[in-house]
């Protein structure tokens, strides 16, 4: 349920300004893989390039390569649907539709493609998935209620719960924590740590800490200034970033120097 | 510098300038109030003698003013259901389609071309409507007739000239297309882009994201804008009275030449040769469209105001 | 590319195609909705001209249009269900839906507009405006009168208006609070959904009354009837000015020591102008072409008449109206003056919406752009 990305020479483009540029890097499946650099440095950028969820800006645009187990997701004939399906997304803030039910919300993905889900099924997968992102327990009472009155932290996870319903291979975090409170946040962390058992996981965040600890692996990203397109300076395990980076840059940035 | 020196409590100064200033503003706000009042009572007093007239000072049939006003309050109603009907899906896919589908640069201008359709004055429609739209659709109504004239809605005999209570709809529905798409756009855009990415992250194509996330949540003001059209449709005079050829009848059939007429028009028609109580009868029926369409208009207000505790935006 | 490329897959389902690639699925190709469309309008277009020849009569261009479109939504449905599968299929359907919408709406917009100019110039010429309809029973006379009146009426209309509408904004940007303000907000609301006839209806009960002449016409009726549909349009769009003129610039007004009616006139109002007038200009092109409540109160007369308190007074609108309405023996001369009459009065409403906007271009701060 895992698969591997491997991203060669990409750039990104907003209109003629070139946002990101030359990245080349690869994610092992079942991996969590944290990428970290000051703000606008076009990480969050690169993460929605992963699931071509950058085409909803207008005037984006990428060039180069990305390959999910050798399946370029910008070749010729490729259904930007379907590759969302395979990569799914969790947004910066909760997002639960607020007009929909807990259960609705988990099962809106699905509900898309398999109209005809006898309503054992959906029990089932809606129990499996809010197991799955540890939401089960607080919710198991009030699935019937609308996902907007549970707690940010709560509403982060349906979220989470939503994206692992349709079963995709890749799960992508856009800074999941950061409208959130530090005792969501740890639950949010725990969540990780487990889902990386079946999922290749990318998370883009701010927080150091949490990049130290939930990720096997760390993209540093950094730009030379404003107006500058953004660069990865450099990927490796998170332990070498933390303990003993080899470009100045990400010392000066992991230990606090700037940024 | 917070303990002035002189007096304790200091009491600002009323300037003469300020005073009629501000007494000026109060004057033009409550003037609307009054002004509101004052329509309802003179309507009131002028309609009075109508509800104890005689049989014999209606036109028609009728003989009380219940009677002389069932069939134009239905006419009023069915014209303008028959119009929100059509005008609503139509409105609905132009929002969408300036908001959600045509590139960007172009949406204002579109959206201003729509509102060109608001701009015409409603003589101009009636004109339009009995001249060009009348004769274009009276072949079509007696091919209707023939194969659908089973269905009551449709059952014949078919107008010869095409004036029906269906052309005076459409006439309608293209005058209350340009308010409801105005509203329902505003709203569309509005559409939280987290939603909206929420619905795209699950895969879903653009018409699945519009089902998932826009239309959800613009429910509430596409009921309002509605409403607010319907408003103009019940009260809309010119284009009924030129374009419908009227009968005191209660009917449902809209291809026939015996039409229920609306108040607004019923009015129209026949205030310039109305005299005595027949003036007292038609301000009457006017007084019953100002409660019809206040009852629409706060019905729609108050949809928009619970709108604002409805979303569940955060 | 030709449509039949890559056979039909499930959604999810593994490509036979040259690329091993999951993630493509049936795809038509990128311009194939273009060429379908541009098929279906040919087809249906080819269609009409025949039957336009074969049957004698004109061709029907928007039924061409209408059913092409309409065809479109069939074909590409269908192909794309073919290709791509139901769910792109439903995306693509919906997709023709909505561009139907916008396309029927044009149609009546290119007709109306289309009909009036055709139909209008024959008779735009000096004589109709340079004369009234004063003893004149078939071809020639003007509208002269009535364009005088409409002048009169809406002057004076906006004459009333624009000082309480522009002052209840005021009060209500400004000064409102409490129970005063929120009863005048929701009765500003209610009001925008008088309907014009009862307008005029209200407008003659209280000259009826007052002057105690049962039948009474005025032109001064219809100046107030035009008010009370008039006013509300002012006063919100007028509230929208005000709200968006930054309170910082109050403040520092205030902090000079300028009392509070000169920061209004002084600071706040001179800000606002431009979108003040525009919104104005769209209310008065909006009470311009309101012919209800003239008909009831101002009612109407051949005649000049510049006195808007004693006598009927034509209109434009009602000019339009009656001369189609009340048809002489010489039929065509009376739809000829009608449709004179509509262009004439189109010409005027887009005239002031073009002021508006060149208003609002011309006026607005310095600094916004």
């Amino acid at each position: 349920m895992s698969k591997r990305i491997e991203v060669n020479d990409l750039n990104v483009y907003y209109g003629s300004f070139r946002a990101v540029e030359g990245i080349t890097l690869e994610i092992e499946p079942r991996t969590v893989t944290a990428f970290i650099g000051p703000s606008g440095c076009g990480k969050s950028t690169f993460l929605r390039t992963l699931n071509r969820m950058h085409e909803v800006i207008p005037g984006a645009r990428v060039e180069g390569e990305v390959l999910i187990d050798g399946n370029n997701l910008y070749g010729p004939g490729v259904d930007p649907v379907l590759v969302r399906r395979q990569v799914g997304m969790v947004f910066q803030r909760p997002n639960p539709f607020p007009t929909m039910s807990i259960k609705e919300n988990v099962l809106a993905g699905v509900r898309l493609n398999n109209r005809k889900m006898s309503k054992s099924d959906a029990d089932e997968l809606v129990e499996k998935s809010l197991q799955g992102a540890n939401l089960w327990n607080e919710v198991k009472d009030r699935l019937d209620r609308p996902g907007s009155g549970l707690s940010g932290g709560q509403q982060q996870r349906l979220c989470i719960a939503r994206a692992i319903a349709v079963s995709p291979e890749v799960i992508l975090m856009d800074e999941p924590c950061s409208a959130l409170d530090p005792i969501s946040t740890l639950a949010i962390e725990d969540l990780i740590e487990e889902l990386k058992q079946e999922y290749t996981i990318v998370i883009v965040t701010h927080n150091m800490q949490q990049a130290s600890r939930v990720s096997d692996k760390t993209a540093f990203f950094n730009i030379a200034g404003t107006g500058k397109p953004g660069k990865l300076i450099e990927y490796a395990d998170t332990t070498t970033i933390f303990s003993n980076p080899t470009v100045k840059a990400t010392e000066d940035y992991v230990s606090g120097r700037f940024g | 510098m917070t303990t002035a020196p002189a007096a304790p409590a200091i009491k600002a100064k009323q300037r003469p300038g300020d005073r009629v200033f501000s007494t000026a503003t109060v004057v033009s706000g409550s003037l609307i109030l009054v002004t509101l009042a004052a329509v309802a009572i003179f309507l009131v007093a002028q309609a009075l003698p109508a509800f104890t007239a005689e049989p014999t000072a209606f036109k028609g049939d009728a003989e009380n003013f219940w009677q002389y006003v069932g069939p134009l309050v239905f006419g009023t109603i069915w014209a303008a259901a028959l119009a929100l009907l059509m005008a609503v899906p139509v409105a609905i896919g132009i929002a969408l389609f300036i908001s959600h589908y045509a590139p960007r640069r172009l949406a204002q201008a579109l959206g201003y071309v729509i509102d060109l359709l608001a701009a015409v004055p409603s003589v101009v429609f009636g004109l339009w409507g009995i001249t060009v739209l009348a004769p274009a659709v009276q072949p079509f109504y007696t091919s209707l007739t023939e194969w659908f004239g089973w269905f009551p809605l449709f059952a014949g005999p078919v107008s010869g000239t095409g004036r029906t209570i269906l052309t005076v709809a459409i006439v309608l529905a293209v005058m209350i297309l340009p308010i409801i798409t105005a509203l329902s756009r505003e709203v569309f855009l509005q559409t939280p882009v987290l939603h909206e990415e929420a619905a795209l992250a699950l895969g879903a194509t653009r018409w699945e994201m519009i089902k998932l996330a826009v239309l959800p949540f613009g429910r509430p003001g596409i009921i309002s804008a509605s409403m607010l059209g319907l408003g103009r449709a019940l009260g809309e005079t010119m284009v009924v009275a030129m374009v419908l050829s009227p009968a005191a009848v209660i009917s449902f059939a809209v291809l026939q030449s015996q039409n229920p007429t609306t108040i607004a028009a019923n009015i129209a028609l026949n205030f310039p040769e109305a005299h005595d109580i027949g003036v007292n009868i038609l301000i009457a029926t006017g007084l019953i469209l100002f409660v019809i369409t206040l009852a629409v208009n706060m019905l729609a207000r108050y949809i928009v105001e619970r709108r604002k505790e409805f979303s569940g935006a955060n | 590319m030709s449509l039949t490329v890559t056979p039909q897959q499930a959604p999810t389902g593994r490509s036979t195609g040259p690329i091993a690639n999951t993630l493509t699925a049936g795809k038509l190709p990128r311009f194939a909705a273009l060429w379908v469309l541009l098929g279906c309008l040919a087809v249906t277009t080819a269609f009409f001209v025949i039957l336009a020849v074969a049957s004698e009569t004109g061709f029907n261009i928007a039924a061409a249009v209408f059913l092409g479109v309409v065809l479109y939504g069939v074909v590409i449905w269908v192909l794309s269900r073919v290709v791509e599968g139901t769910r792109k299929a439903k995306d693509r359907l919906v997709t023709a839906l909505v561009s139907t919408a916008f396309t029927i709406a044009l149609l009546p917009l290119i007709s109306v507009a289309y009909t009036t100019i055709a139909n209008g110039v024959p008779r735009f010429d000096l004589q109709f405006f340079s004369e009234s309809m004063r003893n004149v029973v078939g071809a020639g006379g003007g509208a002269l009168h009535a364009i005088m009146g409409t002048l009169l009426i809406t002057g004076m209309a906006a004459l009333i208006s624009v000082p309480v509408g522009l002052l209840t904004a005021i009060y209500l940007v400004e000064y409102g609070r409490g129970k005063l303000k929120h009863g005048i907000t929701f009765f500003v609301d209610v009001m925008t959904g008088i309907p014009s006839i009862v307008a005029g209806l209200f407008a003659f009960a209280l000259f009826a009354l007052f002057t105690g002449d049962p039948g009474i016409r005025m032109g001064f009726g219809g100046a107030v009837a035009l008010s009370v549909l008039m006013i509300p349009v002012v006063v919100r769009s007028s509230e929208e000015m005000l709200k968006l003129v930054p309170n910082e610039l109050r403040e520092a007004s205030y902090a000079l020591g300028v009392p509070k009616w000169l920061t209004i006139v002084k600071v706040v109002l001179p800000t606002s102008i431009a979108g003040i007038i525009t919104g104005v200009m769209i209310a008065i092109a909006r009470v311009i072409g309101e012919t209800a409540p003239l008909l009831i109160i101002a009612g109407f007369t051949t005649s000049m008449n510049y006195n808007l308190f004693e006598g009927r007074m034509m209109t434009l609108p009602v000019f339009v109206y009656t001369q189609y309405m009340n048809q002489g023996t010489d039929v065509q001369a009376y739809i000829d003056r009608a449709w004179a009459g509509a262009l004439t009065l189109i010409l005027i409403v887009a005239l002031l919406n073009v002021i508006a906007r060149v208003v609002s271009k011309l006026f607005s701060p310095k600094t916004g752009r």
